[in-house]
């Protein structure tokens, strides 16, 4: 047990390693951010609270898709022999899904930022909003992970990740909504503890299904 | 001759015996067919409760809601199959996963059609954002995205093997998503918020006869009996082509 957390740990370290050897992908991955944001700033102005809370999440799905989708398609086939030959499949799906979460977390904090420059601050409770989004931001790439793990093994392709991904996101992302307009109010709403409890169930459901299910995408 | 109808020239290798011999049963092709005939005959021509609203379109029942009852029959069958296939690296397990999973989009269309058309003269618009309708398209986008990852493989092992590990995971992420949507949206939808559906009392005793003994068991063996011609037919190929 506790020699396979180390393993997950090493594995994790190698990912923010390899991560900071190549900084130009990060860049490029903030600089889509900060470009989206933008655009959608000079497309919207600053919107009602509706439109804002709409816009931030769909934002966020399409970082991930992105960010995450990174992580594993860089990875040249000889690289993923040499994973293979050193660690198994379900040390390094779990330390990928960690740092996934990890790198989410950065940019979902970022980009809650810029949304809050660019295109105003709506929010009753800021801070809620900040727990509520990290949360989300944890929960999609979670999914997302495994898609692009998926994805990497099907010619490399970024879009057949969205194609596969989205549709499966749908209810979280609309949770995720629901959930986050505690945020703009103080009107409080009956359920929101019941949404909580079952998106941190999906969460758990999605680390273990990757984790019985990477072993088979893992041997060629 | 012990099985009349299509005699394959040679039985493919891989094939384990016992499923094809299966396949090519006329019994339950022929209940199949009864039980649709019961079921148009007596669910057109045979009397329902009035209800308001719905009226005569209570009929709807014995089309629409069994295209989902098969839907999610045959999806449930192609997630067997796709587990099987992971565990036993069986090439004909693919085979039928993916068939089963082909009828399933097709039974879903259907009912959607089915029951957008119902919602028009119920609900007054085709498409009205309900639950019911959400989860639909959703199943329905997830399966179709099952088809576009195997085609873009073509590596005929490696194509079986991870479009099985996605129809796996997306089968295990769409229940709860059925399972929690109602709970976002408002629905309209018989079974829900106090509307009619398959209870004591809304349907008497001679609509429920027709739905679970007619309607059900005919459209899933109708599934079934096109899935097994698509099967049949996909391995019927696969040998032409390993014999050439």
């Amino acid at each position: 047990m506790l020699h396979s957390f180390r393993l997950i740990i090493t594995l994790f370290k190698k990912d923010i390693l390899l991560e900071f050897r190549q900084q130009y992908s990060f860049y490029g991955v903030l600089l889509y951010v900060a470009s989206t944001i933008f655009v959608l700033y000079m497309a919207m102005g600053q919107p009602e609270n509706r439109v804002w809370n709409g816009l931030f999440w769909m934002m966020q799905l399409f970082i991930c898709v992105n960010a995450v989708a990174k992580t594993f398609l860089q990875e040249g086939k000889g690289r993923q022999l040499y994973f293979y030959s050193l660690c198994s499949p379900v040390h390094f799906m779990l330390a990928r899904m960690i740092f996934n979460a990890a790198l989410m977390l950065l940019m979902n904090l970022i980009s809650l930022l810029l949304f809050i420059l660019l295109l105003g601050s709506p929010l009753a409770h800021p801070y809620v909003f900040l727990g509520i989004s990290c949360f989300g931001a944890c929960s999609i790439s979670l999914v997302f992970s495994f898609l692009a793990a998926i994805a990497a093994r099907a010619q490399q392709n970024a879009a057949l990740m969205a194609i596969l991904g989205f549709p499966l996101i749908i209810p979280q992302l609309m949770l995720m909504m629901r959930l986050s307009t505690l945020a703009f109010s103080d009107v409080f709403q009956s359920g929101l503890v019941s949404i909580v409890l079952l998106l941190a169930c999906f969460d758990i459901m999605v680390v273990l299904l990757s984790v019985i299910l990477f072993p088979f995408l893992w041997k060629d | 001759m012990p099985y009349p109808i299509f005699v394959c020239r040679k039985e493919p290798a891989f094939l384990p015996p016992l499923i094809y011999l299966m396949l090519r049963k006329n019994w339950w092709k022929i209940l199949s067919s009864i039980f649709l005939i019961y079921t148009f005959t007596a669910g057109f021509l045979g009397s329902v409760p009035i209800k308001p609203i719905l009226n005569e379109t209570i009929r709807n029942l014995y089309f629409h809601v069994a295209m989902w009852f098969g839907m999610m029959i045959f999806f449930m069958v192609s997630v067997v199959y796709s587990i099987k296939y992971l565990r036993h690296n069986k090439p004909s397990a693919d085979i039928y996963a993916m068939e089963y999973a082909r009828t399933g989009i097709v039974f879903g269309l259907l009912g959607l059609i089915t029951g957008s058309v119902w919602a028009k003269y119920t609900w007054g618009d085709f498409w009205s954002n309900d639950p019911k309708q959400l989860g639909a398209a959703i199943a329905l986008l997830i399966y179709l995205a099952y088809f576009v990852l195997r085609n873009s493989l073509t590596d005929m092992d490696k194509s079986a093997r991870i479009s099985a590990v996605y129809n796996v995971f997306a089968f295990a992420m769409l229940f709860p998503t059925i399972w929690i949507i109602p709970r976002l949206v408002e629905s309209l939808h018989p079974g829900g918020m106090g509307n009619p559906a398959l209870d004591t009392k809304d349907i008497d005793s001679r609509m429920r006869l027709i739905f679970w003994f007619g309607a059900i068991p005919g459209w899933t063996l109708l599934g079934v009996w096109i899935s097994s011609l698509r099967i049949r037919l996909h391995i019927y190929s696969l040998n032409q082509e390993h014999h050439v």
